[in-house]
């Protein structure tokens, strides 16, 4: 018997346990990443740079140059390091309380402007490192911390879709939701990981991918009955697909 | 079908089962063994995987290898 390995660590990943709970799907966002670094050969250009939130230890697991910016100001950082280092990968990976609540204006503008940078968006509808407050992608109904009879449409309004109010900008090149439940959706975010990084070297624009992501201690949740439920409940809410794409 | 096997880095194993949920052989299951971080980590208890990679696909701590297995002759065919 001959065995050959068809399935290993990624080589930027750094070789050491994640401090994410059991089941969180960050680390399969995290590996996805790695694996596109890896194929794409880009690891000694690459910059990072890791939000405010669970995976704000970004730089510890992903094994590129990195910076830690302030809560919600990633794409801003990463605009300056892609206009000074325009040879860089500069990709900014943020969560849904980083991006879409604090960070709103700098996501907005840096679209807008149209960086040639890759916007890594997670979303896992809740504040995950915070302890479980409602984010601004929580969904009507869904209980949280701060809403605990539910998320109230009257008093919150509703959960913000990120990729549909980015694509109706017209500068950004690539604007896409995927997810990390299972791994059908896994495959399918590879590529379009792939497909983001791609439109930033080939300097086509500003690329964004949306994750759907569980966050099964929030939530309340075993791991695989998170996965079910972000199948039954996130996904009505905001629909997989592509938005926008390079011409 | 093609045969393989699943390699597990037990100390990275956070017991969440996704993999055993992905599995579409139903090799794997969690143990009883407790690693030093307290969770108790995945194994193949059985023989019958495919080497589908659905396992490491889904796993997001990276604890899983795949090996896909070959007969010597069908390497030289």
């Amino acid at each position: 018997m001959k065995e050959t390995k068809i399935f290993e660590k990624p080589k930027s990943m750094i070789d050491v346990t994640t401090h994410y709970c059991p089941g969180c799907t960050h680390g399969v966002a995290h590996r996805l990443v790695a694996e596109v670094i890896d194929e794409l050969q880009i690891q000694e250009r690459t910059v990072a740079v890791a939000p405010v939130g669970c995976s704000v230890f970004l730089y510890n697991y992903i094994n590129v140059d990195s910076y830690e910016a302030a809560h919600g100001r990633a794409p801003a950082v990463a605009s300056a390091c892609k206009r000074l280092l325009p040879d860089s990968v500069v990709f900014s990976y943020q969560g849904d309380g980083d991006l879409a609540s604090i960070g709103m204006a700098e996501i907005v503008h840096a679209a807008n402007r149209g960086e040639k940078i890759t916007v890594i968006f997670i979303n896992n509808a809740i504040y995950g490192m915070t302890g479980g407050q409602m984010a601004p992608t929580t969904l009507v109904g869904q209980k949280a911390t701060t809403c605990p009879l539910g998320r109230d449409p009257k008093l919150a309004g509703y959960p913000i879709r990120m990729c549909e109010m980015l694509a109706t900008l017209q500068a950004p090149a690539y604007i896409t939701r995927v997810s990390v439940a299972k791994p059908k959706y896994t495959i399918k975010a590879k590529e379009a990981l792939t497909k983001a990084f791609q439109t930033q070297i080939e300097g086509k624009g500003f690329s964004f991918v949306e994750i759907l992501s569980t966050c099964p201690t929030n939530w309340g949740l075993r791991p695989v009955d998170a996965t079910n439920w972000l199948e039954e409940h996130m996904m009505p809410e905001f629909p997989l697909g592509v938005f926008k794409t390079p011409e | 079908m093609a045969k393989g096997r699943v390699g597990v880095n037990e100390e990275r194993c956070k017991s969440c089962g996704l993999c055993v949920a992905a599995c579409p052989m139903k090799v794997l299951r969690i143990s009883d063994r407790i690693n030093s971080k307290g969770y108790r980590p995945v194994e193949q208890f059985k023989e019958g995987c495919i080497a589908c990679r659905m396992c490491a696909i889904t796993c997001p701590d990276v604890v899983l290898e795949v090996f896909r297995l070959e007969d010597d002759k069908a390497c030289n065919a």
